[in-house]
């Protein structure tokens, strides 16, 4: 099965290890990801303000790319689905958004929000499902306690996103279930860890980040998981809790017996 | 533009509806960045049914918001009070030489694991 495939900027320099794991993974479970021709950077916000056109056109591009493949639409980081999918949502129910989006870019074909829009994460639950990749998983991570951490951006906001209930998450606890490992639930793990404003002050961006961390370390966690770049920079670099914080793939990969080269 | 043609633009561009806010407190309870502003969320809210543009324009609030949307999700009357942020802070950095983020600023905020989301979004939100 071939499926569109959106990396993103980070996931081409400081988070290679969520790309690599992720291809190797989904290879591993049948699932060939292709990488959509010239993508563009999303931007790493979806701007909610209604005249804004511009800035989410790199978006439309990627999604009308998908489409003229026949293809859904993968993602893997948590920003650039929640950038993507809020794009396609705003193509398919914004007609003056839309229309002007259209105007521009003149596609042979106007694009009015046909992708589907899939973080991997989903697809592993929906189309994969946990069932079966508990039972291709080789290497079990048995007894380790693992935090699920959402963040903000894979959930919210929750009417378009649908990706899980935005308050009550169980996907990647489900995820940490089929890999063999205990999920550990901690009250921040959908709270924001600080996100870009690390970049102005980092005071700011430690105490989000420690809050999260704290969190997930009163529960008993040994580990968290999360499929945000940034997510994970605030957590490690940022936070002083001595937790490690690695992207989810790395131990989908490591699960399937596919992460030594 | 004048405080009424502000609110005007405010509204449009946000799509939000002040009036139908009742006052709960909920978004500024949920808010990871209440600590840092001066102006709140539910005072966003009621500050631009006021038209108070132009104040909420010139705090540095509009540059605490990290735009979680946890106030737009926890509303329980779904006025998404990060919308109106986001309108606001357009309206300050789209006017001429008001950019909140400079790229000759970046180098010294590098660090060798800083991803670059990170600097993408930053831009996104701050500048013009």
């Amino acid at each position: 099965m071939k499926v569109s495939y959106y990396p993103g900027c980070t996931l081409k320099t400081k988070a290679k290890e969520l790309d690599k794991y992720g291809r190797r993974a989904a290879e591993a479970l049948g699932i060939t990801l292709e990488e959509i021709e010239n993508w563009q950077c999303c931007g790493g916000a979806f701007t909610s303000a209604s005249d804004e056109i511009a800035t989410k056109l790199s978006s439309v591009r990627a999604l009308a790319e998908a489409r003229d493949k026949g293809q859904d639409l993968i993602t893997l980081c948590s920003a650039c689905h929640n950038v993507i999918k809020r794009t396609n949502d705003a193509m398919a129910n914004n007609a003056d958004f839309s229309m002007k989006a259209n105007n521009y870019m003149k596609l042979d074909t106007p694009y009015t929000g046909e992708t589907k829009v899939i973080h991997y994460l989903e697809m592993l639950r929906d189309t994969v499902g946990f069932d079966e990749l508990a039972k291709k998983v080789v290497n079990p991570l048995k007894g380790k306690k693992i935090a699920a951490y959402y963040g903000c951006l894979l959930l919210r906001p929750g009417k378009v996103m649908a990706m899980d209930n935005p308050e009550n998450p169980r996907i990647i606890e489900d995820f940490i279930k089929a890999i063999g490992a205990e999920p550990v639930i901690y009250p921040y793990r959908n709270e924001c860890c600080g996100g870009y404003i690390t970049l102005e002050d980092k005071t700011i961006a430690a105490k989000k980040s420690n809050k999260v961390l704290h969190s997930a370390a009163v529960a008993g966690a040994e580990m968290v998981i999360t499929a945000c770049p940034l997510c994970l920079y605030n957590l490690q670099k940022n936070g002083t809790e001595d937790l490690p914080v690695v992207y989810f793939t790395e131990l989908l990969a490591e699960a399937l017996g596919v992460k030594e080269d | 533009m004048t405080e009424l043609q502000m609110k005007e633009q405010v509204l449009r561009m946000s799509g939000v509806d002040p009036l139908k806010c009742m006052r709960c407190g909920k978004c500024s309870g949920t808010c990871p960045s209440y600590d840092e502003m001066e102006y709140h969320p539910h005072e966003f809210v009621y500050m631009v049914e006021k038209g108070q543009i132009s104040k909420l324009m010139a705090s540095d609030s509009i540059y605490k918001c990290l735009s979680c949307m946890a106030c737009v999700e926890r509303c329980p009357r779904g006025v998404e009070p990060g919308k109106l942020v986001e309108a606001i802070r357009l309206l300050a950095v789209r006017r001429q030489g008001a950019n909140h983020l400079k790229p000759d600023d970046i180098p010294a905020l590098l660090d060798e694991d800083l991803p670059q989301q990170a600097i993408v979004t930053a831009f996104r939100k701050y500048t013009k």
